[in-house]
């Protein structure tokens, strides 16, 4: 063989195995969350927010039943549909064997325990940064739920996106550890910014995103076409957005606008689970929004 | 030259437009948006004063309340005929579940009618009993905007 030959096929064995380096799913080593203790009351609080079971029991599911999470629902896009997977208990469909730590590397970062990446319509981009003791909360909470043995359902992704390493250029292009909101001007902004940008992660339909499917943080809470259908999700940011504190608070709690009309779509489940809240959580996310520049 | 004059025929036929007008739906549109406003504004007084934005009256909380189950009332099936969802008209949010899952819509209809009731039974006796007579016809606006309103444009 010639010298060329062999000396071109090494450069390229050296990219791919760079790239696919580059592109690799990073999980935790939990050293952080050992020797933290769970707390499963506090957990369910951290669940509500974060609307686990939104996206992951069925659509339609009330009370007790939001708590069977059983996966199936289907969230359409540019990209294909979506399907949620199982993330109860069990031990076949479901987390159950997992640990601490590969709980932790799924909702911080999305990788999974097998060292795949999940994708990213699982907005572990905004709970990348959750708090260590919310993450150990959250799961002694998950730990306490039911075990149901559905099966998760494939992703219908089109081409090229059903590749899941192309995740890992995603997320070199789009994760980050940064508040939008840096300067948090008081306690309750903080708490408010902690609900808005991580746990109710609502920058992932308020925010406007670009060809690749990032959020583009310069238009943080912007508004953004609908997601899964028709319609526009609106603007949060105050030159479009004009809502009174107390305003805010009341909507978060009964899905009623100042003119009273009522919530719909997809806020609805949003709605629900701010009303489970304290009512300074709600405040927090009104003074939050108050706070943006 | 047969040929020809066929393919014209053929052509003319093709590109004809129906003769008969286009529906308009605008008066349906506009009734039963409207009815929905009636609601809002109804609904308005009410949660205003629970919210102790507006003085309790307990006259016109009542009158407001009887309105809402007066609008309950209202028979729906002539407002929402076939060919009136956002994906076959503009101008309404109306998903196509409305009509694909008509039992449900019905049902989440009839609850709206429940929850007036209930704040119709409450709404003369003091700001104490509004604000949580309010619940339930909150719970169903949302019930039923949740599948089958679009968000607005």
């Amino acid at each position: 063989m010639s010298r060329g030959l062999i000396l071109g096929t090494a450069a390229l064995v050296a990219c791919v195995a760079a790239g696919l380096f580059v592109t690799r799913a990073v999980p935790e080593d939990g050293v952080s969350l050992a020797s933290l203790t769970p707390d499963a009351e506090r957990g369910e609080s951290v669940f509500i927010a974060a609307g686990c079971a939104s996206c992951h029991a069925a659509d339609d599911a009330e009370g007790d039943a939001k708590l069977i999470l059983a996966g199936g629902q289907r969230f359409p896009s540019d990209f294909g549909t979506f399907v949620a997977p199982n993330i109860s208990m069990d031990a076949a469909h479901g987390l159950g064997g997992w640990t601490l730590a590969e709980f932790a590397s799924a909702v911080r970062q999305g990788a999974s325990p097998d060292g795949r990446h999940y994708y990213p319509a699982f907005p572990y981009a905004s709970y990348t940064l959750m708090t260590d003791q919310d993450v150990v909360d959250l799961w002694g909470f998950m730990q306490s739920l039911p075990s149901v043995a559905t099966p998760s359902a494939e992703h219908e992704i089109v081409f090229p996106f059903n590749i899941r390493r192309t995740v890992g250029v995603w997320k070199m292009l789009y994760a980050n550890d940064d508040w939008v909101m840096t300067d948090a001007p008081s306690p309750e902004v903080e708490r408010g910014r902690y609900l808005v940008e991580v746990l109710a992660h609502c920058g992932e339909c308020h925010t406007p995103r670009d060809a690749l499917g990032g959020m583009d943080r310069s238009a943080w809470l912007s508004g953004a076409p609908n997601p899964t259908g028709r319609g526009r999700i609106p603007s949060l940011a105050p030159a479009n957005f004009d809502w009174a504190a107390e305003d805010i608070v009341y909507y978060l709690e009964t899905g009623f606008t100042p003119e009273f009309d009522s919530v719909g779509g997809h806020m609805t489940a949003v709605i629900d689970n701010f009303a489970q809240l304290p009512a300074s959580d709600r405040e927090a996310v009104a003074a939050y929004l108050k706070a943006l520049p | 030259m047969t040929y020809l004059k066929l393919a014209i025929t053929v052509a003319a036929l093709g590109s004809s437009t129906p003769a008969f007008a286009q529906d308009d739906f605008s008066g349906t549109l506009k009734a039963r948006q409207g009815q929905f406003q009636i609601m809002a504004l109804n609904l308005g007084i009410l949660g205003n004063m629970a919210r102790g934005r507006m003085d309790y009256d307990a006259d016109a909380a009542q009158a407001a309340a009887d309105t809402l189950v007066a609008v309950s009332q209202i028979q729906q099936a002539p407002m929402w005929p076939e060919g009136t969802d956002n994906a076959a008209i503009e101008g309404t949010r109306a998903q196509p579940t409305i009509w694909a899952e008509n039992a449900d819509f019905l049902e989440k209809w009839a609850g709206f009618g429940e929850g007036a009731l209930v704040i119709q039974a409450a709404a003369g006796n003091g700001l104490e009993a509004l604000g949580p007579a309010m619940g339930p016809v909150g719970g169903s606006c949302k019930a039923c905007h949740d599948n089958h309103r679009a968000p607005a444009n």
